[in-house]
């Protein structure tokens, strides 16, 4: 199975790519007079909603407690993220054509840095959403602050709120499995 | 000797009865006509959250509206304003839905409706629509049934109220409407004891399938009877349609008396693919009239009317094969088709029995030309050739009779005060059932159409007294729901219901709810006044009109200050309510206005007309608890002297 680091290498660039396809992240919304609930997707260049309006009805509710509207035309993130993925891509297709264990490895490494970094940065827009709040918001409760969870479930004061990869960002985790994995074949040869 | 077995049935079932009162008076339920009460509340519960297997939509009589039911609960889900000004919904208040209640009469705010009608394909419930019929000042309506509004109405011209109305045929081709009072044709100053020679009845065909263009496409000019009620013909019966009539004694004052003298009366079929054949013939005499035709537009979110001046009319005389009139006893009330499309059944309102006519029976005593007599050019066929069965139902009273499907039919009998089952082809009395107390219209869901869904049955009952807990001398109407699946028919729930019921159609929650809109979308809002976007909002002013073009969301509205207006104004309020989410109405109403408020759904615009009549500062609010701030959702407008110099001026949160 000689070829087996490059069908590894190309399936993960695949992976990548899918980014361009499916959405990175989805954060859902649940209370009980929201029974169809709200879900809001983060993709690499824009975020959308389980409905047209779904992203609407987030800036509504949030309103209240004074948090900033979601407006996905003001995010810079959504402008150079897709450069940043199709940078992915080139780095990998260099490192497929090469199909050396060093580049492997490299690839891996700055893809893992890029994630980290990635996640970092929805970490710190999550908690100035969270903390920034508006002073004059009509519902002000002491010391609370709205800021929805980076992975997993938290409650925001009627709503549970649940931050979880979706497709594309699970794909995306696997690309890096698959990348590593490459290198750590290509390395023993 | 079935009469006989019959008869003895009917004994046993007195004796029973009797049996029951003597010997279980300590029972509530079952002196009240339930069995048990458990298995019965099993049978209509329905979960808190779960929702029902059927709607049921009654008509709301007097009240002008149409009320939705869910079944098997009893849950009342909507009142659908049609007929009837609504201040809750401000239907035929605000702007856009003043033009739906525009008659040749002007603004006619009130209607008496009577028999709601589903749309249907191929004989079946179709989901679509619900038509009802304006008795008084004959109308028919269309209600979607993709947002429950009423978006469409019709007036009738040359009818004296549309009783025999709406009745679908089997692809909602046409609604029909035939006048229960004949007057002068058209009308005119005539002595009322003129009738004989003057009066006339019109049966009419109305264009019901593309929404927005329903129209008379002829009426029939037919003798001065009373056009009781109707049902179109399915399956082989299919381009029929059948009217019952009384008064064909062409009486005029004492009905009561003069209009039940006739032994029979008659059932008139009409062909009406005959009909189409005639009007493409170009035998039909355009006559002068006037009517309105009134259209709610969902795109614009408006209401417009139509004066129409002429309508195509078609005389038996001059179309042979057009009509024939089928003896029928003792002035029949309904006439109901069964699934089959070849039994026509006439409900001999003043008899024990039940007529029932053969259609095949029918076209053969056609064929043979075996005429009794003849009027106007309508030729009478033979009662024994057309009749193929009699009912002896040991009842009196006949009303309706609707089907299950499974080859029964149940038939309400008023002033014995019971529905009963029988046998469709051998007549048999199979079951009887008592109601609480003289049932009028019954419903099984599709019970009506070719594929009818047999499980429950709802009894209108026209006298509630002593059913529920005392309300004054007025209370609401009472309805029955009967367990129909088994051989017996098992009352499980009383409910009451708004108005007057007078029928009601039922259909399979599932060929509706998936069709069920939960927003308007903005974007779709081709409404002349709209505003799309707060930034937009504005107050403008021509003359003594100002309109205030205004939206809501939650929770404010924009502008809230308005000066600038004066005493002598017309202002019109277009609000516009942004809201894209399901369940989020806005309300408006200011303080004097006399009218109603504004209820607007998310998407939509509605303009309320105020003309303030003092000077002052006056509050506007949201009507609708729309959310946590919905106690601030409020505003004022400055009203100034006429010819004041305080500028017009519109702010928010300035």
């Amino acid at each position: 199975m000689k070829s087996l680091p490059r069908i590894l290498m190309t399936s993960a660039i695949l992976f990548v790519a899918s980014l361009f396809v499916f959405p990175m992240w989805k954060i859902t919304l649940e209370a009980p007079q929201y029974p169809d609930g709200l879900a809001m997707y983060i993709w690499i260049d824009k975020i959308t909603g389980s409905t047209d309006y779904t992203l609407q009805n987030i800036n509504i509710l949030n309103h209240y407690v004074g948090m900033k509207k979601i407006e996905p035309e003001s995010i810079p993130e959504l402008q150079y993220f897709p450069y940043i993925i199709m940078g992915i891509i080139g780095l990998g297709l260099i490192a497929l054509f090469a199909n050396n264990s060093k580049v492997y490895l490299l690839w891996v490494v700055i893809v893992v840095v890029l994630a980290t970094l990635g996640l970092y940065d929805f970490y710190l827009w999550e908690y100035d959403y969270g903390h920034n709040l508006e002073a004059t918001a009509p519902i002000k409760l002491p010391g609370v602050t709205y800021q929805p969870p980076l992975f997993g479930t938290k409650w925001l004061l009627n709503f549970k709120a649940t931050s979880l990869p979706s497709t594309g960002g699970v794909l995306f985790g696997i690309s890096i499995l698959l990348g590593g994995t490459a290198w750590w074949i290509r390395r023993k040869k | 000797m079935k009469n006989i077995t019959g008869l003895m049935k009917l004994a046993a079932m007195m004796l029973l009865t009797l049996s029951w009162s003597c010997g279980n008076q300590g029972d509530a339920n079952k002196s009240k006509g339930v069995m048990n009460s458990s298995s019965a509340a099993e049978k209509v519960y329905v979960a808190p959250g779960e929702h029902d297997e059927f709607y049921a939509m009654i008509s709301g009589g007097f009240s002008g509206q149409l009320s939705v039911y869910g079944l098997p609960s009893g849950r009342l889900l909507k009142v659908i304003p049609v007929f009837s000004q609504d201040a809750e919904k401000s239907y035929g208040y605000n702007e856009e839905t003043k033009p739906m209640l525009n008659t040749s009469f002007g603004f006619v705010p009130w209607d008496d409706a009577h028999h709601p009608e589903l749309s249907q394909t191929d004989g079946t419930p179709d989901g679509r629509w619900v038509f009802i019929n304006g008795n008084n000042t004959p109308r028919v309506a269309r209600i979607d049934l993709s947002t429950f509004e009423t978006t469409e109405i019709l007036e009738i011209p040359n009818s004296g109220g549309n009783h025999s109305s709406p009745f679908t045929t089997e692809n909602t081709e046409y609604i029909v409407a035939g006048t229960r009072f004949s007057v002068p044709f058209p009308q005119e100053d005539v002595p009322i004891d003129s009738y004989k020679e003057n009066f006339k009845g019109s049966l009419s065909y109305i264009k019901a399938d593309v929404p927005g263009e329903m129209d008379i496409a002829f009426q029939i000019l037919v003798p001065g009877y009373d056009y009781d009620l109707a049902h179109s013909g399915k399956g082989k019966s299919h381009g029929w349609t059948f009217f019952t009539t009384y008064n064909t004694e062409k009486s005029h004052t004492l009905k009561e008396v003069n209009a039940s003298q006739n032994d029979k009366d008659f059932i008139a079929a009409v062909n009406w693919k005959k009909a189409e054949e005639y009007i493409a013939q170009g035998k039909f005499k355009e006559m002068p009239t006037r009517y309105v035709h009134n259209y709610y537009d969902e795109s614009t979110h408006m209401a417009t009317s139509t004066k129409k001046d002429k309508v195509k009319v078609l005389i038996p005389e001059e179309c042979p094969g057009l009509i024939y009139y089928l003896p029928t006893p003792k002035s029949p009330h309904g006439v109901d088709v069964d699934p089959t499309g070849e039994y026509i059944v006439g409900n001999g309102k003043l008899s024990a029995d039940l007529t029932v006519h053969s259609f095949d029976k029918m076209l053969k005593a056609i064929e043979n030309k075996a005429f009794e007599g003849e009027v106007d050019g309508i030729p009478i066929l033979k009662f024994e050739d057309v009749m193929v069965g009699t009912v002896s139902s040991g009842g009196l009273g006949p009303l309706h009779t609707e089907f299950d499907g499974k080859g029964n039919a149940y038939t309400t009998f008023f002033i014995s005060s019971e529905v009963v089952k029988w046998k469709v082809g051998t007549w048999e009395v199979l079951d009887r059932a008592p109601c609480y107390y003289s049932v009028g219209h019954l419903m099984i869901p599709g019970g009506d159409s070719k594929n009818p869904w047999g499980k429950y049955l709802v009894a209108m009952n026209k006298i509630t007294k002593d059913r529920y807990l005392p309300t004054g001398p007025e209370m609401n109407h009472s309805a029955q729901l009967y367990d129909i699946s088994g051989d017996k028919m098992e009352l499980i729930l009383d409910f009451p219901t708004i108005g007057e019921p007078h029928y009601a159609q039922g259909i399979a929650a599932d060929k509706v709810k998936p069709r069920s809109k939960k927003i308007y979308a903005l974007e779709e809002n081709n409404h002349p006044h709209v505003v799309k976007k707060e930034k937009d909002v504005k107050v403008i002013r021509e003359g003594n009109v100002v309109r205030v073009y205004m939206t809501s969301i939650r929770s404010h509205f924009a502008p809230d200050n308005i000066e600038g207006i004066q005493v002598g104004d017309q202002v019109y309020f277009h609000l516009t309510n942004l809201e894209q989410d399901w369940d989020t109405p806005h309300g408006l109403s200011i303080m004097g206005a006399q009218n109603a408020e504004l209820l607007v759904m998310p998407g939509q615009t509605e303009t309320m007309l105020w003309e303030p009549k003092e000077p002052g500062v006056y509050p506007f609010y949201c009507t609708d608890f729309c959310s946590a701030l919905h106690q601030e959702m409020q505003g004022y407008v400055r009203v100034s002297k006429k010819g004041s110099d305080v500028p017009l001026k519109w702010s928010i949160g300035e």
